[in-house]
């Protein structure tokens, strides 16, 4: 138990003293994350919505698929993505194996269904009635369109929410095409995951505590815009 | 929406502007970067997990212009590497696997870095009498015998491999038996299982004299012949593999060997633990 104590006290330390690894581990985490969750919502959102508004034959199936990319474990993608990237693999020519850009399309995996699940729930929870109540107003298209989105757009902040906190917790993917490499490709979770195998317990606990103020603080300010309502 | 949208870029145009200012440590190498300047060397995980190599791998930089990318695997998966020709240079410790890799032509110019020991480490009062037995294969066989909780590695790691061919030496074969427990963890979470359960366990030495102060296991058989831990550098084979570079990983095997770098390989956290993790090797 002393570990955590000793944790608490090194999270405060990193923080206060300005520590330069640490700072460059988390605008590397932060930038890995975001940049796959921004990926994630421009290709997840659209797609999302056509498979929430749309009726289509097999439109059950392709979300019930993305509903089973839910659970992809993100070893998985990790394992598939190396192989790839490797240099004897299809992708080997792009040289982007154990680059922080491996580690941004592994995470826009990881986050993609995410984002794209919930899209769909949030536009299929959408009634006729809301259009039939729209039109019967007079709005016109472009009307229309912004009052579908004004609608649903706290079931978008929350899909772009999942998403991202399934891009920066995930841990194996980036272990497996960043390398945790010094300086480089080491994030929180993989730092967190090194500092443990080295025995540097506090170390690895005060890492493990700004992982998840980074987590609360950009959740927050999110779900501070949905509550908003923006 | 519109206003949405303005605010989440102004958010990401914070986080990165902010992170940015505060980027200060980025390291960036002044000497001539040279056409190929990429260098991905595949090593064990106690290399790095010891620190030396986030030591030795600015200093690299620094001199040669070269960019190191270290990815520390287990030794079993860093030979594979070299085998498929995904890394271009090597630092591993199995000499045994290495040969093979030479005689097959994988990986070229192999050469002695550096060498510690492995050392068995076990509960204080050895209930299996290891400390007196006569050498190491009658240690092994008091374990296998009064079937004592054995903690394996179980990862094809150089300390997994190790292991194996310590058994394999005493005539004896554990896999499978109840009391031999394959963790398939890296060797510092080993250490924890092994003191949590309280059993027998092989580690190397760096990894033990950091563990130290939070485990409860002593270590009952060192310094037998047979426990020695070499480590060799080697490059992966260009004529098989066009896309080695092989000006850098000549450049780092020569960085790792030159006189400078064995020093500092001895003194490494000599002061902190009162004895040296690697002893250089090089002729």
């Amino acid at each position: 138990m002393e570990f955590i104590w000793e944790g608490i006290k090194e999270s405060i330390r990193l923080i206060l003293t300005g520590d330069p690894e640490l700072y460059q581990i988390l605008h590397l985490t932060l930038k890995v994350s975001l940049t796959a969750t921004l990926f994630a919502a421009i290709v997840g959102l659209p797609i999302g919505a056509f498979l929430g508004r749309k009726k289509f034959w097999g439109q059950k199936v392709i979300l019930g698929i993305f509903n089973a990319f839910l659970g992809l474990p993100p070893v998985v993608v990790g394992l598939w993505l190396t192989m790839f990237l490797w240099r004897s693999g299809p992708l080997g020519n792009l040289n982007l194996l154990y680059t922080p850009k491996a580690m941004i399309l592994a995470q826009f995996c990881i986050a993609l269904p995410e984002v794209i699940v919930f899209t769909a729930v949030a536009f299929s929870q959408i009634s006729e009635n809301f259009f039939r109540q729209v039109k019967a107003l007079g709005a016109n298209r472009s009307q229309q369109l912004y009052l579908l989105l004004k609608e649903v757009r706290l079931g978008l902040l929350a899909a772009v929410i999942a998403g991202f906190g399934a891009a920066i917790s995930e841990v194996g993917a980036s272990l497996m095409v960043g390398g945790n490499i010094y300086q480089e490709t080491r994030v929180l979770t993989t730092s967190i995951l090194l500092e443990v195998g080295r025995g540097n317990f506090g170390l690895a606990i005060g890492l493990s505590i700004i992982l998840m103020l980074i987590s609360f603080i950009v959740v927050g300010i999110l779900t501070y815009w949905q509550r908003k309502g923006y | 929406m519109k206003r949405l949208l303005v605010l989440f870029n102004l958010f990401f145009l914070l986080i990165f502007g902010v992170t940015g200012c505060l980027e200060k440590g980025a390291v960036t190498s002044k000497a001539t970067t040279p056409k190929n300047p990429e260098v991905i060397l595949a090593t064990t995980t106690s290399t790095v997990d010891s620190g030396l190599l986030d030591q030795l791998k600015p200093e690299f930089e620094q001199k040669t212009g070269y960019k190191l990318k270290i990815v520390a695997v287990g030794t079993g998966q860093a030979l594979k590497m070299g085998e498929k020709g995904e890394a271009d240079v090597l630092l591993t410790h199995a000499p045994q696997d290495e040969e093979v890799l030479v005689a097959k032509g994988y990986v070229i110019e192999r050469q002695p870095v550096m060498h510690n020991d492995f050392i068995i480490v076990g509960p204080k009062n050895d209930p299996a009498g290891v400390k007196s037995a006569k050498d190491l294969n009658e240690a092994l066989k008091r374990i296998y015998e009064k079937k004592a909780l054995f903690i394996s590695r179980g990862d094809d790691s150089g300390t997994d491999k190790k292991e194996k061919s310590l058994w394999k030496a005493a005539g004896l074969n554990p896999k499978g038996q109840s009391w031999y427990k394959e963790a398939g963890v890296g060797m510092g979470a080993c250490l924890q299982l092994t003191s949590e359960k309280q059993g027998y366990s092989l580690t190397d030495r760096g990894t033990y004299l950091a563990y130290k102060g939070k485990i409860d296991l002593a270590i009952v058989r060192e310094k037998d012949p047979g426990l020695i831990n070499y480590y060799h550098v080697m490059i992966v084979n260009p004529k098989k593999f066009p896309k080695v570079n092989y000006e850098g990983a000549k450049k780092f095997a020569e960085f790792l060997l030159s006189p400078e770098v064995q020093k500092e390989i001895g003194e490494f956290k000599k002061n902190l633990y009162g004895q040296s993790l690697f002893i250089p090797d090089a002729k």
